[in-house]
């Protein structure tokens, strides 16, 4: 076991830094820049059982250390994905991959997810709960326990991989959700997804992205993710993966102390595309200055009262 | 293969109305197609902000961008040389040592060779250089131009269509030049297009510099291919009157700029298009004007 191994959901990966989905494609885009078999695994696009275009454009925005983004689950559809995405992704990582699936009904989620059970190398499924659901009257899965936990529970009735849970932090109350989720089977807890957010541009009086309302990341949402993936940690006992504008090797300890057993980073490739590559290389340097001997040992070893 | 690295800059000038012309000296060895891009971080902003390059060789590049928006105001601001009033007598202070959080201690009278230190330290830590993502997107096919191309640039959308003209050059191409401006104060490299022997005509909105109207109102009858790169309203009417096959080049609010945000698509005739990675340059044939 090195330093920076963590078993999650009973799959040992070789560090805890996971580029997040929606930022990492489907992985063989950022075998052109280096080897990503450095990583322990990725969470691939956000895929759903249709192929959909997402939102018009702009879909991005600039904030004080963030960005917005409506891009609304562009991807082929998970048929296409099996067909062509997964076999360019086996030619360049030979580790377990995490599937992100995104539905906008049970029927989706259930669809999407037997057909990547029969794919060997999908290790995990997050299940991506902050989708309208279109039978619901268009609110999110991920808002309440029950609609969150129903998911959960279909979609464990029809993978045998292991179910982590990518929550929403557009809730009153996150641990209640985590916790219904893990009651119906859930193997982890993912969080947070992107805060929901809004900016106007002063030239043209409209919003800054054509969807006006998008979802709010980077370093600016760290302390917000940080609290939130505490008191998950500390109500659920399935792994939590921590995520939320992770940038540092630093920010990964600290998530890691939060209760995390493995992280998650996403807006920061998309302004550094090495960002998961240095992180992974800082850590033992960073870990050596605090004291600290092996990442396992530190989940959840936040001293608190 | 988009390349990152740190670009120094050499000259930020300002060459009309609110555009500004910056050399960098750096590796280009990523840039291989005249239209493509770069994306520069720039210090106090969060998202790197794309801009096109105008021309390089193997030492440096320039790009031409205008002022609208926090990015490129703070880019424009950023002249190396203008802070440097350290040069000058006897032995000063040693830059290179100091590492990335260096501490200065004056007293008294003692202060103000120090701020002279601060700027230039400064100047060589953020003003100087940038972090620079390149030989981003995929740029105009210079094999398809025929012997009589037509370039066709509108305002900021110029920049690109200049390295164009210098690699068409470079083939013995003789290319036929449209630049069109809004007013005589917005115009530039009308001088840079002819020193090629481009037969340059330049419009303007308001007819105080050259031919008055739009770049439609001056498109020749004849010419083998088009290039072109401007705001979206022009493209359209530039694809509208083309005789011709050709090429158009688009903006686009970018997140990543290297095709991993899927924050820049466009509906295509072949499915959707990333701006930044399967763009920015797109065949007239495969674009679709929506509304």
């Amino acid at each position: 076991m090195g330093r920076l191994n963590v078993s999650l959901c009973g799959i040992d990966i070789v560090n805890p830094v996971i580029p997040a989905s929606g930022t990492f494609g489907y992985g063989y885009e950022y075998a052109e820049l280096y080897d990503i078999n450095e990583l322990g695994t990725f969470s691939f696009k956000g895929t759903t059982a249709q192929a959909r275009f997402g939102n018009d454009t702009p879909r991005i925005a600039e904030c004080y250390m963030g960005m917005l983004n409506a891009v609304g689950l562009q991807n082929s559809g998970v048929d296409a994905v099996i067909s062509h995405e997964l076999p360019m992704l086996k030619k360049c990582f030979n580790k377990p991959v995490m599937a992100n699936v995104s539905g906008f009904s049970i029927e989706d989620y259930v669809y999407t997810c037997q057909r990547l059970d029969g794919e060997a190398q999908v290790g995990w499924v997050e299940l991506n709960v902050s989708c309208p659901n279109v039978h619901g009257g268009g609110m999110s899965f991920g808002v309440c326990a029950e609609s969150a936990a129903e998911v959960t529970r279909a979609v464990k009735a029809v993978t045998t991989k292991p179910v982590i849970v990518k929550l929403s932090p557009n809730v009153t109350d996150i641990v209640s959700i985590a916790r219904a989720c893990e009651e119906a089977g859930a193997d982890g807890i993912s969080l947070i997804n992107t805060l929901l957010g809004m900016r106007i541009d002063l030239n043209t009086k409209k919003p800054a992205i054509a969807n006006v309302m998008g979802g709010f990341s980077g370093p600016a949402v760290f302390p917000v993710a940080l609290r939130m993936v505490y008191q998950v940690a500390m109500a659920v006992e399935i792994p939590v993966i921590g995520m939320g504008g992770i940038s540092s090797a630093e920010d990964v300890i600290e998530m890691m102390l939060a209760g995390a057993t493995a992280v998650e980073i996403g807006t920061a490739n998309l302004i550094n595309p090495f960002a998961c590559r240095d992180i992974i290389r800082e850590l033992p340097s960073v870990m050596d200055k605090y004291g600290i001997n092996t990442l396992s040992e530190i989940i959840g070893g936040v001293k608190v009262g | 293969m988009m390349k990152q690295g740190i670009f120094e800059i050499v000259e930020n000038t300002r060459i009309a109305r609110a555009v500004y012309e910056m050399k960098l000296v750096g590796d280009t060895s990523a840039i291989t197609a005249p239209g493509q891009f770069v994306n520069i971080l720039i210090d106090g902003l969060f998202l790197r902000r794309p801009i096109s390059v105008c021309s390089w060789n193997s030492e440096g590049m320039t790009l031409v961008y205008k002022v609208v928006g926090r990015g490129t105001e703070v880019l424009s601001g950023m002249t190396a040389g203008e802070l440097d009033i350290l040069s000058g007598l006897g032995n000063g202070y040693n830059t290179e040592l100091c590492g990335d959080s260096p501490l200065l201690i004056g007293g008294g009278v003692g202060v103000p060779p120090l701020y002279g230190l601060a700027v230039r330290l400064a100047e060589s830590m953020t003003a100087g250089e940038l972090d620079i993502l390149s030989g981003l997107g995929n740029g105009y096919n210079t094999e398809l131009c025929g012997d009589s191309p037509l370039l066709i640039g509108g305002g900021v959308g110029v920049p690109p269509l200049y390295g164009l003209a210098v690699r068409l050059a470079e083939k013995l191409v003789k290319c036929s030049v449209i630049l069109g401006f809004n007013t005589a104060e917005d115009v530039f490299y009308e001088d840079r297009f002819k020193a090629l022997g481009c037969n340059v005509t330049v419009t303007t909105v308001d007819g105080s510099h050259g031919t008055k109207g739009f770049v439609t109102d001056a498109m020749p009858d004849v010419y083998t291919y088009f290039y072109t790169c401007g705001p979206l309203p022009m493209l359209r009417a530039v694809c509208g009157l083309a005789k011709t096959s050709g090429e158009v080049s688009f903006e686009e609010r970018m997140g990543c700029g290297f095709g991993m945000c899927m924050g820049c698509p466009r509906k295509t005739t072949d499915g959707y298009k990333r701006i930044c990675k399967e763009g920015p340059v797109l065949k007239k044939e495969e674009i679709l004007w929506e509304g």
